[in-house]
């Protein structure tokens, strides 16, 4: 089952990916234009442009799991799903400063006073060397500080999912499932590491014990 | 004369206002008990049977008892009151409601002395309201006034919308609309008003007492602690609509100030 849907995936061009990914954008904000997001198009582009952020840096966080351990290889479109987060990140942001607060001095103390807006925008500020170094030129010159570099997603995606479960008025559950997800995808990302540990500091136990047996 | 005098205030007020369209009424409506989402009540709302309908009036009045709604509708005038409605999320539209003054019906049902506080609960039918599933609130709803500002001429409790029937998701077949305070005191479907000599429980002070307080009433100088109410969106102007400051007591100050004299508003929030 999963080798025929890797040969398929082999074969689909990764600007697919992006140009599927980028068409919702101007699509969304179409609608809310011709008035078919109802009474509130602003806060409809808002919270969907966001919410397709978080489902992008889900599907991001996911990529090495599902390679790990079902043996679905997505790693050629992670670039594709991280940069198109970035880019939804960066509508949501816009819409947000442009369209729904407007005021700039009421921007200013929204960042600084509103906990949630804090972390919204410390999410987005840690996102912002994410995509500057996604491209291959970055990969090689960074070398090893870019793998380095990137663990800043994890921070990343944890911003984005408290900032949701924050904003939530009274006992709501979509936004805990986003942060349930993001914080599932990186435990297993953890877990798997401890895991790897494990069998390697077994591995040098058992070697140890080899030598001193034989 | 005071009250003709409000009255009077009241319609130069009315003139001004450019009601929001029926539909973005009827389709964007906060009321948990069918969803979190502004389009659930318009999709779920209809499951909600409004008929027969009776409002349990109890405590310290002087006729207790379960009133069928078309006993009451008999006693009282329907009129059209054209009033803002802002949320306490900052964005706001203009109602023009139908109704009858809630001080006709609390007279009606005699309010005993010493009484003051009125509380009011929503109906609360888990077999037709869906988001009820959720706990987002504690359920019934419920929501309460002092006495004065319950007997207050602006306080309306509404039965209908454009002059039609009121829609299921904007709270049929009764509920109440403090046009000062922000939209969630304003509770929906209403089953039972309690007269009381103690400050009732309201839902979302219960909630979060950090964010919202038994008073709420509109005040830009006063923000929510995670969004600032000194302006707000007017919805149905489209996607570039400008924001506007919020006024004082939403555009009441004149009439309902002084029911608040020398009192703190920050602390009464």
């Amino acid at each position: 089952m999963i080798s025929p849907l890797n040969s398929w995936i082999r074969r689909l061009p990764v600007w697919v990916v992006y140009l599927l990914g980028v068409l919702p954008a101007p699509w969304l904000f179409y609608l809310g234009l011709i008035g078919d997001l109802g009474a509130d198009p602003v806060k409809a582009i808002e919270h969907r442009y966001g919410e397709l952020a978080l489902q992008l840096v889900i599907a991001g966080l996911a990529i090495t799991p599902l390679r790990r351990h079902l043996g679905l290889n997505l790693m050629k479109f992670r670039r594709a799903i991280g940069l198109l987060c970035f880019f939804y990140v960066s509508c949501h942001l816009l819409v947000w400063l442009v369209l729904d607060v407007q005021i700039l001095n009421q921007i200013l103390t929204d960042i600084l006073k509103r906990p949630y807006i804090t972390l919204g925008m410390l999410s987005f500020i840690a996102m912002v060397p994410l995509a500057v170094t996604s491209n291959n030129a970055s990969v090689r010159g960074l070398g090893r500080r870019w793998q380095r570099l990137h663990r800043l997603t994890y921070l990343a995606a944890v911003l984005g999912g408290l900032h949701y479960v924050l904003l939530a008025k009274g006992f709501q559950v979509a936004p805990l499932i986003y942060l349930g997800m993001i914080l599932c995808l990186m435990l297993i990302r953890v877990g798997g590491v401890l895991i790897d540990w494990f069998w390697l500091v077994l591995d040098a136990v058992r070697c140890a014990l080899v030598r001193r047996l034989s | 004369a005071g009250l003709a005098g409000l009255v009077g205030n009241t319609a130069q007020a009315q003139e001004a206002l450019e009601p929001n369209s029926f539909e973005d009424i009827a389709s964007y409506c906060n009321f948990y008990e069918f969803g979190t989402g502004k389009g659930d009540p318009s999709q779920y709302a209809h499951l909600m049977t409004t008929e027969p309908w009776s409002v349990k009036i109890d405590g310290m009045v002087d006729k207790p008892g379960d009133y069928a709604l078309e006993d009451i509708l008999s006693e009282m005038t329907i009129e059209e009151r054209i009033y803002r409605f802002r949320c306490v999320e900052a964005w706001s539209m203009v109602v023009p409601w139908n109704g009858f003054e809630l001080a006709d019906l609390l007279q009606m049902a005699g309010v005993q002395e010493g009484a003051k506080y009125v509380s009011f609960e929503t109906l609360y039918r888990p077999a037709e309201m869906p988001g009820t599933a959720v706990p987002v609130l504690e359920w019934p709803y419920r929501e309460g006034l002092r006495l004065d500002e319950a007997m207050h001429p602006l306080t309306l409790m509404a039965t209908g919308l454009y002059g039609k029937p009121l829609p299921n998701q904007n709270g049929a077949p009764l509920r109440l609309v403090v046009p000062w305070k922000y939209g969630f005191k304003s509770i929906k479907s209403i089953v039972r008003i309690t007269l009381s000599d103690q400050e009732p429980p309201t839902s979302w002070n219960m909630a979060n007492p950090r964010e919202y307080g038994f008073y709420s009433n509109v005040n830009p100088n006063v923000n929510h602690p995670r969004w600032s109410q000194a302006s707000e969106r007017p919805l149905g102007g489209g996607i570039f609509a400008k924001r506007k400051p919020t006024l004082m007591f939403n555009g009441y100050e004149e009439e309902v100030a002084s029911l608040y004299e020398g009192m703190d508003l920050r602390e009464f929030f």
